[in-house]
């Protein structure tokens, strides 16, 4: 399915259900050596759930996780921890996701602490080089995370997940929180390090300027399932999903006036429709939809849709 | 993407603070600028040297009694002035706080490294919590004065009675406290940043968990010190305490309250030192908390 590389991650039926509400159902997808992968959705679609559960950080319901070729869902605690070291995350929320009472050397130095790397003297060495490459000074160093501003913390956040030279990191909303003038910069820079470290990412986001502009292959989720997938070019161009349409039609200054823009807000996980969990806001819902879910189809190019509609245009 | 595109040409810290918001001082640097905190430091000081240096200040039984100097008021030979029994009550009061601060401290010592420890584990791990609530639950139901009475009559009034029987009634208390607090850390997403770095869990909780709550267990230490050294002197008030032989603060007051109206600085002296000790670290506490939790520091 993916050209080229081997997968450093690849997700199989991954579901997470907190009693009731089927947060994450059935999704699957592989992240090629050195690409980005995106999940894009609504709030609420189950997109950041699925970022935590790649790396284990909630406990899937069910599904496996094959990362570097090795079984993460079945490894123990440590074991488990110890391979964190090639897996880091950046958060959304550059605030919250430091401690406020450690400063940036402690901040940068623990990653590769914890994980056994190099030496107390090294270790700084190569925290004052993380913070040149998120473009801070060396001087930043002695400083708490409550100096600085919401871009700077969040440049503090990626020097962290680089820190231990990690092979996949999993970004959640990494610029959501940020202003618009400083979501652009700290791109650009994710952009950059993936590009010279060679690291494979997983970028989440509810924003599909940000995906575009970031990922190489696209997943679009809806209520907790992937409902498109494919490469960029073809999400993009010819968006097979009526949800993946009516949410390009959505952005603003996009928007051609021929599709039909998404209308309500995404149900709750609570009680979701029968069928096809998308037809309650489909313009182009039919019967069929009520009571058959749809399965994914292959549409060529690594493209593919979960929709009854494509099955007239496949078999057309 | 035009936009991104053009910021890219931009230096990298364009658009954000170049400057950053405060710099970092030593606590002590930052406490001396704190006008309760010094106060309370300069009269917990001399509380504590007060306390070691009794028998050089006021050299002598403080428990002999002269019946001709009875009821003598403050004045240059006796300070405080003396009580029903003639005794010199700055030599009672000075000698008294060797017993009252060192109960305080030995209870705080021990009834708050327990609650911290079981806070943290009970607060962090469900399961632990189930089980260990529902024992704390018991304890805070078990009234503090029957255990104390009990404890007094079983292993006599002495100071190792009254420490061990207030130990164990103030752990349940902070206890809650310490809990509570980690209930609400554990959900921080500093928290699971660290998780997912790798960080293990002891790790976790000494350095993410437990430095995010030591401003209310500082709170909660001078609250329980104070509890303690009021509670030694409840219990010797109704004579299950450190019994008459010792002499503390407690026992001072309770001797007094009978002549509260023919000489009040009998009770009024120990009760000073007594709201001293207790307004100085309570002040210490708030001033301590404003300085090692930044957020909650005052702007300046």
């Amino acid at each position: 399915m993916m050209s080229g590389a081997s997968p450093v991650l690849e997700v199989l039926g991954l579901s997470k259900f907190f009693k009731a509400v089927k947060a994450v159902r059935n999704v699957s997808f592989s992240v090629a050596r050195g690409k980005t992968f995106g999940i894009v959705g609504e709030s609420g679609s189950g997109k950041s759930t699925t970022a935590r559960l790649v790396l284990r950080l909630i406990e899937p319901t069910s599904g496996d996780i094959s990362f570097r070729g090795r079984d993460l869902s079945a490894m123990r605690p440590e074991e488990l921890r110890r391979e964190r070291r090639h897996m880091q995350m950046i958060f959304q929320d550059p605030f919250g996701s430091l401690n406020g009472r450690m400063t940036v050397r402690e901040t940068l130095t623990e990653p590769q602490m914890v994980h056994g790397i190099g030496t107390p003297a090294s270790r700084v060495e190569t925290a004052s080089g993380l913070l040149a490459e998120v473009g801070l000074p060396t001087a930043a160093l002695d400083r708490f995370p409550h100096e600085f501003s919401g871009g700077q913390r969040q440049r503090i956040a990626i020097a962290r997940a680089l820190a231990t030279n990690p092979e996949l990191i999993v970004a959640d909303e990494p610029v959501s929180a940020l202003d618009v003038s400083v979501q652009a910069q700290v791109l650009n820079l994710l952009r950059d390090l993936q590009e010279r470290h060679g690291t494979t990412m997983l970028f989440i986001s509810h924003d599909l300027r940000v995906v575009q502009f970031m990922c190489d292959e696209i997943a679009v989720m809806y209520l907790g399932e992937i409902v498109e997938q494919g490469p960029r070019e073809r999400i993009y161009g010819a968006p097979a999903h009526p949800y993946t349409q009516a949410l390009l039609a959505s952005v603003p200054g996009r928007g051609s006036g021929k599709r039909t823009r998404l209308v309500g807000e995404i149900p709750s996980a609570h009680a979701a429709p029968s069928g096809c969990a998308f037809r309650t806001r489909c313009p182009q819902a039919h019967e069929r939809c009520a009571v058959e879910a749809p399965v994914m189809r292959q549409l060529g190019d690594g493209q593919q849709a979960a929709c009854h509609l494509l099955d007239k245009a496949v078999s057309a | 993407m035009s936009t991104i595109e053009q910021s890219l040409s931009e230096s990298p810290s364009a658009g954000e603070e170049a400057t950053f918001v405060s710099s970092h001082r030593p606590l002590w640097q930052r406490l001396i600028r704190n006008p309760a905190a010094v106060f309370s430091i300069v009269a917990l000081v001399v509380l504590v040297l007060g306390a070691f240096l009794a028998p050089v200040i006021a050299p002598g039984n403080p428990m002999r009694v002269s019946p001709a100097q009875r009821f003598t008021p403050p004045g240059l030979e006796h300070l405080f002035g003396t009580d029903n029994l003639g005794r010199d009550m700055f030599k009672m009061v000075l000698h008294g706080s060797r017993t009252s601060l060192l109960v305080g401290l030995v209870v705080t010592l021990v009834s708050m490294s327990v609650a911290i420890v079981l806070g943290v584990i009970s607060g962090f791990y469900r399961k632990v919590d189930v089980v260990l609530m529902r024992f704390v639950d018991g304890m805070m139901a078990f009234p503090g004065i029957v255990l104390a009475t009990a404890a007094a009559g079983i292993m006599g009034p002495s100071v190792t009675t009254v420490i061990t029987s207030l130990s164990i009634v103030l752990i349940a208390p902070s206890l809650r406290i310490v809990r509570g607090q980690v209930l609400v850390v554990r959900e921080l997403q500093m928290i699971e940043a660290a998780r997912a770095v790798g960080v293990p869990t002891m790790r976790i909780l000494s350095r993410y968990v437990l430095p995010a709550v030591s401003s209310p267990i500082l709170v909660q230490t001078s609250f329980i010190f104070s509890a303690a050294v009021l509670g030694e002197a409840g219990l010797s008030f109704i004579g299950v305490g450190i019994g008459p032989k010792d002499l503390s603060w407690g026992n001072a007051l309770t001797e007094a309250r009978n002549y509260i109206g023919q000489a009040p600085w009998i009770v009024l002296f120990p009760g000073l030192a007594l709201m001293l000790t207790i307004l100085s670290l309570n002040l210490l506490g708030d001033a301590l908390r404003d300085v090692l939790d930044p957020r909650l520091a005052r702007r300046r």
